[in-house]
């Protein structure tokens, strides 16, 4: 358990890593090195989280355990357990929050009760007007869940990236900041209050800029980092607020707290929470790339590929849709997602599902394809989390983050044997050259596509079960959305498919396989891209197999129960017809592609020749006009008037005045120079001079020089003086 | 009064001292007039002084006397440099102190 209460570590290494890199990296390492001490950095933390995924199961084990003997007993011996044992290691005040009792595992929602997260808090961080802020981590099923898929998922980028970004011209620098955005996203995932969660989110905001702009010297690069950094800013503006919102309506940053409280006051705080979700959900559209924000997503691949991996699409994308799960109960009571039939998450979710799937058709580039697919699948999400799912959007987040990964760190692969071009139109026939660089492409295809037994059908069934059944069966609409996605994702995958590895190869040079050092990675994905689906299997299944105790990994010990339970959420339980339809619609995309394609049939050239089909195309390729939209009509309309009233402003108003200013200083200078320095001061000062001189001319007639004319005098003014003693007196 | 006729003589001296200062360009003979102005005065001290039957009338009379004496040394010492250096002691030729 030691390393649940110091799980400050984790963020630690990397961030030292960091450092060392950047500050040693070129001079004592040596430049083609440092991508051991970012592996080696990784490679510490990926233990510590696999330590600390243990540690928790074990605690949950114990709760649960204990639980079934005795209730009121057990928590109390489990916290007595934790406080002993967390006592000695930790500099700052270790408590275990008090449990909220009566939402047991008999309260009929089918929750077994696991323990408290695991807080560990160090005062004094700073204060402001009077309010002290601490510094802290919070460990629970998410944070051990997230930091098992960051870790895993950042080990094996750092891995592969050591042959794709070899002898790039900033390569330091890239692993620098590769370690900094893994302390990062896991410093936020851990962040025990509101403000360092803000914290972990500019700083995965900072390193997605640095890192799509890796390759700065050309221009499109460094726009689509600005354009990048820019969008998130739209969103951080709704953090803010929101955070503010919950501070002003709870007093307190700290997370825990806050969930517990909209746990026990409910609908009191409902009008705060709605707008506070509504804030968060501005931070959300922005960090995990959902409409009408998305689109710095898909230009965000102007970065390496592994980072594109890495960020966009298993890790930093996700911190929206953890946020959510974070502050679930906000969510939940601000949307209402307990009792209405449609709330704004859920249909944002499930809108950016829909239109991601879509543009993912009309994309050449196979990045970008996948990049609309990742928006397309955190839809989906947000669209779980929307309906009441949470266990299974969190649950697709960790299937997702394995095959995205996958796909992206194929598609990397593909782009390095074919000479750097992502474009599809010069790949072609790539299967008979890179075998292995195909089979993981394919297998997580399947896994994205919702096949059975692959990952991704696993928890695709589990959302749109929620969808189906969750809440008394209201969010249909949702479940409609869900489908048509499923339909829509196997097929534009089965399209990359055909014109990446099939057909004949249309580019230039000779493709090749990739080294070990990048397919070793794409296939330790690959399996986890199968496999993944079993952390979450329904028990159904499992009792085929005799083996009922592996059934709901996730659920059992992911969940933050204490505050899941007094929202009164409920899983639905497993249904064959919904897992079946969803498999059929899969498997109707991945047929109807393959009509297409590889038989040949179908309506070819409709794009050309029906205008209707292409004014859609054309809708589609130019991403639903969004980019316009902003660029031209919103930031246009906003820019011109105020460029023209900036200008008027400027000449009639600034110019004026500084004019008038210039003006009034130059008369008034002119008066005091012709009138007071001229006129006075410097004919006073003449008027002196001269006078002193006229003076001097008169009385140096007296001064002859000679005795007898000052004797004269002398005795002249004696007489006088004389004379009138003699006549006054 | 006999006081009087004293003072006349005395202011009449002075007079003739003026005037011999004022007028003559020789350097002795404004040096002399200077002693002729002196002397007026000591003819007034000691008729005061007889008049008021004090002692020190004729005490300041021989004190002018004296330093009348040390005067026209120090002036004839200065005569006599100046009729050395510009073969002339007419006073009113050296004027280098002229505004």
């Amino acid at each position: 358990m030691w390393i649940l209460e110091n799980a400050f570590l984790i963020p630690l290494i990397p961030a030292v890593s960091f450092l060392v890199i950047l500050l040693f990296g070129r001079s004592v390492i040596g430049a083609e090195r440092v991508h051991k001490v970012g592996i080696t950095a990784v490679g510490i933390v990926w233990i510590l989280s696999m330590i600390a995924a243990v540690s928790w199961i074990t605690q949950v084990e114990d709760a649960t355990s204990s639980k079934a003997d005795d209730a009121e007993h057990a928590l109390v011996s489990v916290n007595e357990g934790l406080s002993a044992s967390g006592s000695g290691a930790v500099d700052g005040d270790l408590y275990l929050a008090a449990e909220d009792d009566g939402h047991g595992s008999d309260d009929g929602h089918g929750y077994a009760a696991g323990p408290d997260p695991v807080i560990s808090t160090a005062d004094g961080w700073w204060s402001s007007g009077g309010i002290d802020f601490a510094v802290g981590t919070l460990v629970d099923g998410q944070t051990v869940l997230l930091l098992v898929v960051v870790t895993s998922i950042s080990l094996l980028v750092h891995i592969y990236s050591s042959e794709y970004v070899k002898g790039d011209r900033r390569f330091v620098h890239y692993y620098a900041f590769l370690s900094l955005f893994t302390a990062s996203m896991l410093f936020f995932v851990m962040a025990q209050n509101l403000v360092q969660m803000i914290v972990g989110w500019e700083l995965v905001g900072v390193c997605s800029f640095v890192l799509i702009g890796h390759w700065w010297e050309e221009r499109p690069n460094t726009d689509a980092a600005v354009k990048a950094f820019l969008t998130n800013r739209v969103g951080d503006i709704g953090l803010l607020v929101g955070v503010a919102i919950l501070f002003g309506t709870f007093g307190t940053f700290d997370i825990d707290s806050i969930n517990r409280a909209v746990g026990e006051m409910g609908s009191e705080v409902h009008f705060a929470m709605l707008m506070a979700s509504i804030a968060l959900m501005a931070a959300v559209c922005s960090k995990s790339g959902q409409f009408p924000l998305h689109t710095w997503l898909p230009d965000a691949m102007a970065g390496p590929t592994p980072v594109s991996a890495l960020i966009h699409a298993a890790t930093m994308v996700v911190a929206g849709v953890f946020m959510i799960g974070r502050l679930y109960p906000v969510f939940f009571e601000g949307f209402s997602i307990g009792t209405s039939s449609i709330n704004l998450m859920a249909f944002i979710g499930g809108f950016t599902a829909l239109i991601g799937a879509g543009l993912a058709f009309a994309q050449w580039d196979i990045k970008k394809v996948l990049a609309y697919s990742t928006v397309s699948q955190l839809g989906y999400m947000v669209m779980a989390l929307g309906v009441g799912a949470w266990t299974a959007a969190m649950f697709h987040l960790f299937t997702h983050a394995f095959f995205k990964a996958c796909l992206f760190l194929g598609a990397g692969s593909v782009s390095h044997a074919a000479h750097h071009t992502f474009d599809m139109r010069e790949m072609g026939g790539l299967r008979k050259y890179m075998p292995h660089t195909y089979k993981t492409f394919v297998i997580s295809t399947l896994a994205l596509a919702g096949i059975f037994p692959f990952a991704g059908f696993w928890s695709k069934d589990e959302i749109l079960l929620g969808a189906l059944k969750g809440q008394e069966s209201r969010y249909l609409l949702m479940l409609v959305f869900g489908c048509v996605v499923a339909l829509l994702t196997a097929a534009y995958m089965t399209r990359v498919i055909w014109y990446t590895f099939w057909g004949e190869y249309r580019g230039h040079g000779h493709p090749h396989e990739s080294p070990k050092v990048m397919t070793v990675p794409l296939w330790i994905l690959a399996v986890m891209a199968v496999v993944a689906g079993a952390f979450n299997l329904p028990t159904p299944v499992l009792e085929l197999f005799g083996l009922e105790r592996f059934a709901h990994l996730v659920q059992t010990y992911a969940e933050p129960t204490h505050y899941l339970n007094a929202i009164g959420l409920s899983h639905p339980g497993p249904e064959w017809e919904m897992a079946a339809a969803g498999l059929v619609l899969a498997l109707a995309g991945i047929a109807i592609t393959f009509m297409y394609y590889w038989r040949n049939t179908g309506p070819h050239g409709l794009t050309e020749r029906n205008r209707y089909a292409k004014a859609g195309y054309t809708f589609l390729e130019q991403k639903y006009y969004l980019d316009h939209l902003y660029t031209d009509i919103v930031v246009g309309s906003i820019k011109a008037p105020i460029a023209r009233a900036a200008n008027w402003v400027n000449n009639n108003v600034i110019d004026l005045v500084v004019n008038r200013a210039g003006e009034g200083a130059r008369d008034s200078g002119r008066w005091v120079y012709r009138w007071i320095d001229q006129g006075t001061i410097d004919n006073t000062v003449n008027a002196l001079g001269s006078g002193a001189d006229a003076g001097g001319q008169g009385l140096r007639v007296m001064q002859t020089g000679k005795v007898q004319n000052y004797g004269s005098l002398l005795f002249g003014t004696a007489a006088v003086v004389a004379i009138v003693f003699v006549i006054v007196l | 009064m006999l006081l009087n006729q004293f003072l006349l003589l005395g202011a009449l001296l002075f007079a003739v001292g003026v005037y011999g200062v004022l007028a003559r360009r020789n350097g002795v003979m404004v040096l002399m007039s200077i002693e002729l102005m002196l002397n007026a005065v000591n003819l007034n001290l000691v008729a005061f002084g007889l008049q008021h039957d004090v002692v020190s009338g004729q005490v300041f009379a021989l004190f002018i006397i004296a330093v009348a004496a040390a005067e026209v040394g120090v002036g004839l010492a200065i005569v006599l440099l100046l009729y050395r250096n510009r073969r002339s002691i007419a006073v009113d030729e050296f004027d280098l102190m002229k505004g």
